[in-house]
């Protein structure tokens, strides 16, 4: 959800390739295009030396659950590092300052501790290969069906959107023909996802992570020092943008903070729904602990990813404060740049902080980690996307019962389509004004209420296949409505109307004080209802499958882990635990 | 599987941090270095690229011998 979110800003930082052709910000040398080939051939060489472990369909769309627990675990977060974390953070950085941080520590963190704790078992433990999958096992083939078809589309159209934003920011930036960016940036990613599968994209992943920490960290690092450090940034905030960007908490008593929603709609709609609906049900994530070696390293892979990405905010989310702090101060000469509309165009933070601060040679390395970024979160949509195709698509719908070589085609096939669809959609999404927008709202209805169908199917064994798929409909029609009759500004303010994509496109009933707060409520409407739904149809329909059929499924149904053998920093439950109180603490301290 | 992760990291980030090192000391004292407030730092976060592969290698190494 917080993928999709954000894609949009991306399409919009993505600028019309006609816009004003006038100054290139950025000019690169012989020494920052060597950077960029090493990393080139480094990736591409990886999926070739991981070829030969390749042997079936599974090895290629699963990785044969083999891989170290440190590996998954950092591409557990890396999946997820696509452009809209690295440029939408930033971008949120400067727009909302510290309360950003409440998409990771308030959202990400306890969602992928309860996934870890509570939900890998059943991934993991049952005979899914698949998101999915898992919901055939549990309800039936229709919640399957519609959970799959959804996935897939989502996931071929954000890496289509990624896509754009990518050619888009360097046409932007280095003047590279918008054409040449697209085929390039996308025959990288198939050159290795193809070679190695799974696999590849994962190990890649983990390499993009380093890259990306190492390449923006000095950034982070002469900014604070040309600031004053920690408080010079603090004091020039609270002078310019005001001390509610310097505080995560103390502000949201009201709605009277930079987001414009107060903690109830924070911690109940972004804390619990979305983010427990992305973190803990999103197929692209959770593949990544599935391709772990054992279910304890299935359970720890969230675990190692929350580590890192609660830290992540200094990377991330400094740099936007920064920029905020720069812009300010005499005789720095920096702005953040101007988007097409003429007004401050937030996802340029980033790429005009690296103009600003790094010389030719660190220029090099940061926008490979840049680059890097995008086509991390590019695999990770196309390994997630060929995985649905051809397990929870082909073979449950198109081709049963194939042989093994033929679906391993298949996949490999997938893989192709996959990457060509993405190019499609950068297309339409330069081409199509809105579209974008269009899409990220549909995504948002889908993904709404799915957290309630997940919930409900591990720890409710009563709860049946009717109930979930009506239940999953319900609140998605739900969500619908209540962005047709709600508008993201006060109705005293409305004027002259919203535009359609906003919102009150079935007439304004009521009015929120911000887009993010309208988006938070809808989604804790739309879950409640599916919530609801989901156990009423569930209490009226038949049960289809019988205790034994959901045994590994449902909670109350399997034996519970024992981990009473394994040392203490092992268990998934005192790691988890500990991660959540160092969080806890951020929050405190960073209130 | 038998694929050591640490030895394609450690040989990127090794190439990385000799490419900027090398060039750090043909630039020295250029003034390329104004906007990073005076530091040469192709050189300063070049070796801290080194060190990070070269710590890679070893880990990689060593995990070999194992």
């Amino acid at each position: 959800m917080i993928d999709i979110q954000s894609i949009s800003l991306l399409a919009a930082a993505g600028l019309p390739a006609s816009s004003g052709e006038s100054t290139t910000l950025i000019n690169l040398h012989s020494v920052d295009y060597a950077i960029l080939a090493v990393y080139i051939l480094v990736v591409v060489g990886i999926g070739f030396v991981l070829k030969k472990y390749v042997k079936s369909a599974s090895d290629f769309l699963t990785s044969g659950r083999s891989i170290p627990v440190w590996v998954t675990g950092l591409a557990f977060l890396s999946a997820n590092l696509g452009a809209q974390e690295v440029i939408g953070m930033a971008a949120s950085g400067a727009k909302y300052g510290i309360m950003t941080a409440h998409f990771y520590w308030v959202g990400a963190i306890p969602a992928m501790i309860f996934l870890a704790i509570f939900m890998m078992p059943f991934y993991y433990g049952s005979r899914a290969r698949s998101v999915p999958e898992y919901l055939k096992l549990r309800f039936d083939e229709k919640t399957r069906g519609l959970n799959a078809i959804s996935f897939a589309v989502m996931t071929v159209a954000s890496s289509g959107a990624s896509l754009h934003a990518l050619a888009a920011l360097l046409h932007l930036l280095l003047k590279w023909d918008y054409n040449f960016s697209l085929i390039v940036s996308s025959a990288v990613v198939l050159a290795y996802v193809l070679k190695g599968g799974l696999s590849s994209a994962i190990y890649t992943e983990v390499l993009q992570f380093f890259l990306i920490v190492l390449g923006f960290a000095p950034l982070v690092i002469i900014g604070l020092n040309d600031l004053g450090g920690w408080n010079g940034l603090m004091q020039s905030l609270t002078k310019v943008s005001g001390p509610e960007f310097t505080h995560s908490w103390k502000y949201m008593g009201t709605t009277a903070n930079p987001m414009g929603v107060e903690w109830f709609g924070m911690v109940f709609g972004l804390g619990f729904v979305l983010s427990f609906g992305y973190w803990c049900t999103d197929f692209l994530v959770v593949q990544r602990a599935m391709a772990a070696k054992s279910m304890g390293d299935a359970r720890r892979t969230p675990i190692i990813g929350a580590i890192p990405k609660m830290l992540f905010p200094v990377i991330v989310i400094l740099p936007g404060m920064i920029a905020l702090g720069l812009a300010a101060k005499a005789g720095s000469g920096y702005s953040i740049p101007l988007g097409v509309s003429g007004a401050t165009d937030y996802n340029l933070v980033i790429p005009s902080l690296i103009a600003h601060y790094l010389p030719t040679g660190m220029l090099g390395l940061a926008l490979t980690a840049l680059m890097a970024s995008f086509m991390s979160g590019m695999a990770g949509n196309v390994t997630a996307f060929n995985t649905v195709w051809t397990y929870d698509i082909y073979q449950s719908y198109i081709g049963k019962g194939k042989s093994d070589s033929h679906y391993m085609w298949m996949a490999k096939f997938a893989t192709v389509a996959g990457i060509l669809i993405s190019i499609g959609f950068a297309y339409v999404a330069k081409n199509v004004d809105n579209i974008m927008d269009f899409l990220q709202l549909v995504f948002g209805f889908v993904n709404a209420p799915v957290f309630a169908t997940f919930l409900l199917g591990m720890f409710w064994k009563r709860a049946t296949g009717h109930g979930a798929f009506y239940g999953l409909l319900a609140g998605t029609i739900c969500a619908m409505i209540f962005h047709g009759i709600s508008s993201p500004v006060p109705l005293d303010k409305i004027g002259d109307g919203i535009p359609w994509v906003q919102g009150a496109w079935l007439g304004a009933k009521f009015g929120f004080t911000s887009s993010m707060a309208q988006n938070f409520w809808l989604a804790i409407v739309a879950w409640t209802l599916c919530f609801v739904i989901t156990i009423a149809i569930s209490l009226a329909t038949r049960r289809t499958k019988t205790d034994t059929e959901l045994v590994g499924l449902v909670y109350s149904l399997t034996d519970k882990i024992k981990e009473d053998d394994e040392p203490l920093w092992k268990r998934p439950a005192v790691v988890g635990g500990v991660v959540l109180l160092v969080a806890l603490i951020l929050n405190i301290v960073f209130r | 599987m038998n694929f050591d992760l640490r030895l394609p990291i450690g040989i990127l980030f090794s190439l990385f941090g000799l490419i900027l090192v090398c060039f750090g000391f043909l630039t020295k004292g250029s003034d390329i270095y104004a906007k990073s407030l005076g530091h040469n730092i192709n050189l300063e976060w070049g070796a801290v690229l080194l060190v990070f592969g070269a710590f890679m290698l070893f880990l990689a190494k060593r995990g070999k011998g194992a």
